[in-house]
């Protein structure tokens, strides 16, 4: 079908590409305001301990020296959830918690005055490991939840958010099972989606209840949001630089926000602060620890009856959304696998270690990398070949599961059968695949395996977006949508889909900056939602705009509305050319038109993405090479090609693939510190190590968006790792069920060196 | 004592800068890479790890790719540097062939690492107008990219190449 597009899927540059290349995109540590003082942390040493003094005496006498503030004289804002951090605390709970801020004129004189704040420590007991930090005796992180367990209540998701995957009867679906199996995985390597950019903001009270914050937010108006509950009700302005790479990770860096604005607040000056590179590793933000442990039944055929286990996640030592991302997590297990019999039990527990937080793959991708190992047990004893087994079980239009809000949807999507056929055409699947545990070739020490995996988010169409777009009498076009740009091209995507509505070249719609003052409720983008959602929020707004516009034009062209037509800033009669008036016309030159529009949720549209790998293993050395990678999705309507291939590519980063082969944050775990924080040490794949990577996208048209579009990016790195998983195991011949699969636990699978505490399912 | 003097030479542009405490001053400690950002404006080089791991900060030195994070500013006493800021035609304002590629070919997601790795580009092109594959992929191996934009910028310096021509 030939397609009817001026702009939308045709290759255009960024709109800010021109900014980036030259230098000139400005983000958050490139921004400076009038006697703006620079914040520092002290951070502990301990994994968990009580300060039992702190003397701040010396730090505050240094010439430059503005604020200096220890738990004692900090405001009473408290986040997390439910509700349980302050701004500094008199108990420390991981190595580099913060224990006292120092705001001084420059960086070097706040990080000297941190050296002169005594403080003495009395240790505690620190635990790690999410079942020792459950049993009685384990030393309590909070005393509000007993066991370091938190309740999975998740309030914004709704009153009955999705705690668990309990539905039908296992114990029958087990009794009909051909094959069941039992076994762990655990996926506790913690790693770092550590964008380039580390996080910074910058604080700036205008009046007692009035802050403004510039920050390096993917979601400028959530920010908003959270700080306005966290900080006590006060009025914030929320304004986004360009975002140097987020993950999810920068969706709401409020423990940021709570440093530099006690700081200003004592300071009586902007504060602004960014974390270094050490800072951004140890006491940001990683991923979930996940291990599932349970049973799995199947027929021979390949369907799924029963399935039931213990989902441990480890959130480390706080929480401030970890329970949506268990809500998230229990609905994909369910779109990845239909299965009428479920009891998986989540139970999230905190540890003396940094903090897991929000993560592109958002708790799906945790679930699924430690549950698909336990599941893929059974394909082995069946004989089934693991590509046909998710193409036959994902769920299908028609199908139902339990989303994140706790209600009952049904798939009214799109059929992804297609396109992953074609995936597996193009990687070469069916002759690749030799079988369980089987390499696909041998030569020497080297063996070559593959592995596929598959992940599908209903998040697409989740929360709130709002929009406005406005109209000038000199057909041009502002977009009013509180989004930042954080490496998707989201921005110019929206522009892209509103030059589409009024028929307007690109360069002629600007996009308002992303800033909580001058746009309206954005939740942001985030879970891929950002062309159905936000798209679906701006196009309404430029439909309302267009159609306003031709309401005040008709009575000019002496016709009704739905006669008129309009294209390159000029309003005419459909199908004639006779008749033309410029927009300054129907407009009025000294008016502006102005439409709104507005998103409301639906979980009913999900997407979905399935990769294929292929490795080589040295089995004398242990070491994996990543030969190839195919991506397959069919995302209705490509909008921008290069933003798509991007963002298809990104399954390598932000601990995605690769998290299943090097990524680690290692935790040393008797004195509770990470022992690489630095690039170095911290494993990243470079230029030189690059596999062949092929995109399968194919645009089957859904029917929910009005340029038949879905958005994908979000869900890119989540089916990987389990792929990787399988490849490895299949290329050596041993089941594996630990990630990341480093040299020694190749090598101690192949029996190589001594077993030492490896987990295996077999 | 008398006050102490450097010069650098920035994208052709002469600058003489105080060494010392006094405001707007140079410290001996100071690295090339904040001197850039703090004293001069020019914020195009960032600054991802400030430990030499990153490539972020890339800048030309006497047209060589160096880590402005580590070399300190009193180094460069008398030598010239250019940065990103410096690549684009400074009376027409037209980007250097390699920013065009990058901009043509969308070589870049949240563009953190762009600038660095433009320059690197920059100096390999000045030295070898036909490099092999592996010697791009060799000269852009201490870039970080989380985005993983690595494939599009690939293809943004075959078409630099191509341009060249």
């Amino acid at each position: 079908m030939e397609k009817e597009f001026r702009f939308i899927g045709k290759e255009t540059p960024r709109k800010d590409a021109g900014e980036i290349v030259r230098g000139k995109a400005k983000f958050i540590d490139d921004l400076k305001l009038t006697g703006m003082l620079y914040g520092k942390i002290l951070r502990s040493p301990h994994p968990h301990a009580l300060i039992k003094e702190i003397d701040a005496s010396r730090a505050k006498k240094i010439d430059g020296v503005k604020a200096v503030l220890t738990y004692k004289e900090i405001p009473g804002w408290r986040a997390g959830l439910p509700s349980h951090i302050g701004v500094l605390d008199r108990k420390v709970r991981f190595v580099g918690d913060a224990v006292a801020l120092v705001a001084a004129e420059t960086e070097e004189i706040a990080e000297e005055a941190l050296e002169l704040i005594d403080v003495h420590y009395e240790p505690l007991q620190a635990v790690y490991d999410v079942e020792e930090a459950m049993k009685p005796g384990a030393l309590q992180l909070y005393t509000q939840f007993p066991g370091n367990v938190f309740p999975l209540a998740c309030p914004w998701m709704g009153p009955n958010s999705l705690q668990e995957v309990v539905m039908g009867d296992v114990e029958k679906g087990f009794a009909e099972s051909d094959i069941i199996v039992e076994g762990t995985c655990t996926y506790e390597n913690i790693p770092n989606p550590l964008p380039l950019e580390s996080p910074g903001v910058i604080a700036s009270w205008e009046g007692p209840e009035e802050l403004t914050v510039w920050s390096s937010s993917q979601c400028p108006y959530l920010l908003k949001v959270t700080l306005h509950y966290a900080m006590g009700r006060i009025n914030v302005r929320s304004i986004a630089a360009h975002c140097g790479g987020s993950f999810g990770t920068k969706v709401m860096p409020w423990h940021l926000v709570f440093y530099a604005a006690a700081l200003a607040k004592a300071a009586r000056k902007p504060v602004k602060l960014c974390y270094t590179k050490a800072e951004h590793f140890a006491a940001f933000t990683l991923r979930l620890g996940s291990r599932f442990s349970g049973r799995v039944g199947i027929k021979k055929d390949g369907s799924v009856m029963a399935v039931s286990g213990d989902w441990f996640i480890n959130a480390g030592f706080c929480s401030d959304a970890a329970q949506g991302m268990v809500a998230v997590g229990c609905g994909e297990v369910q779109l990845m696998v239909r299965c009428a019999n479920w009891n998986i039990k989540p139970k999230l527990v905190c540890t003396n270690r940094n903090a897991s937080k929000m993560v592109r793959g958002y708790g799906g991708q945790e679930l699924e990398a430690a549950f698909i190992p336990v599941l893929t047990m059974a394909l082995e004893k069946a004989g089934l070949d693991p590509f046909e087994f998710f193409k036959k079980n994902y769920v299908k239009p028609g199908d139902g599961y339990y989303w994140r809000d706790g209600n009952w949807w049904v798939c009214r999507g799109i059929n992804y059968e297609k396109v992953m056929e074609k995936g597996a055409e193009v990687f070469g699947w069916k002759d690749k695949w030799k079988g369980w545990l089987k390499p696909t070739s041998v030569s020497g020490t080297k063996r070559t395996g593959v592995g596929v995996g598959m992940h599908g988010n209903a998040d697409v169409g989740e929360d709130v977006s709002e929009a406005y777009v406005r109209l000038d009498p000199d057909a041009t076009a502002v977009i009013y949508s509180c989004v930042s740009e954080h490496g998707t091209g989201q921005r110019s995507s929206l522009c892209k889909m509103v030059a589409e509505v009024l028929k307007l070249p690109v360069e002629r719609i600007s996009m308002a900056p992303p800033d909580s003052l001058v746009n309206p409720y954005e939740f942001g983008p985030v879970g891929s939602r950002g062309t159905y959602a936000i798209g679906s929020a701006v196009i309404r707004a430029a439909e309302d705009a267009r159609q306003k516009l031709l309401e005040k034009s008709a009575p000019l062209l002496d016709t009704r509305p739905e006669e008129l037509d309009t294209e390159d800033g000029m309003i005419f009669i459909k199908g004639r050319n006779d008749k033309k008036i410029p927009w300054k016309a129907g407009i009025g030159f000294d008016r502006t038109c102005f439409g709104y529009g507005r998103f409301e949720p639906d979980f009913t549209v999900p997407n979905f993405m399935m990769i294929f790998v292929e490795v080589e293993v040295d089995t004398e050395t242990g070491k994996i090479d990543l030969r190839r990678v195919v991506a397959a999705t069919d995302v209705g309507q490509v909008i921008d090609s290069q933003s798509l291939t991007n963002q298809l590519h990104g399954c390598l980063g932000s601990a995605g693939l690769d998290s299943a082969i090097f990524e680690e944050s290692v935790l040393d775990k008797k004195l509770g510190r990470i022992l690489n924080p630095n690039m170095l040490d911290y494993k990243w794949r470079t230029f030189l190590e690059l596999p062949a990577f092929d995109t399968v996208i194919l645009e089957t048209p859904f029917q929910t968006h009005l340029f038949k579009s879905i958005g994908v990016g979000e869900i890119v790195t989540s089916p990987a790792p389990p792929a990787v998983l399988m490849a490895v195991s299949n290329a050596i011949g041993k089941r594996l069920a630990e990630y990341p699969l480093t040299p020694d636990k190749i090598l101690r699978a192949l029996g190589k060196v001594k077993e030492n505490k490896a987990r295996s399912t077999q | 004592m008398s006050p102490y003097f450097i010069t650098l030479i920035v994208n052709n542009q002469r600058y003489v800068l105080e060494i010392g405490n006094r405001p707007g001053g140079v410290k001996p400690s100071h690295t090339l890479a904040h001197t850039l950002r703090e004293n001069l404006g020019l914020t195009g080089t960032k600054v991802g790890c400030n430990k030499g791991e990153c490539g972020a900060c890339t800048v030309l030195l006497e047209g060589k790719p160096v880590l402005s994070c580590l070399v300190l500013t009193v180094e460069c006493d008398g030598k010239s540097i250019t940065t990103i800021e410096g690549l684009e035609d400074s009376q027409t304002g037209k980007l250097d062939p390699i920013q065009q590629s990058f901009l043509e070919s969308g070589a870049f997601q949240c563009g953190f690492c762009t600038p660095g790795m433009i320059m690197s580009v920059k100096a390999l092109l000045s030295s070898s107008s036909s490099p092999t594959d592996e010697e791009i992929r060799e000269a852009l191996s201490g870039h970080y990219c989380r985005c993983i934009s690595h494939y599009h910028v690939l293809e943004a310096v075959t078409r630099a190449l191509h341009k060249s021509r």
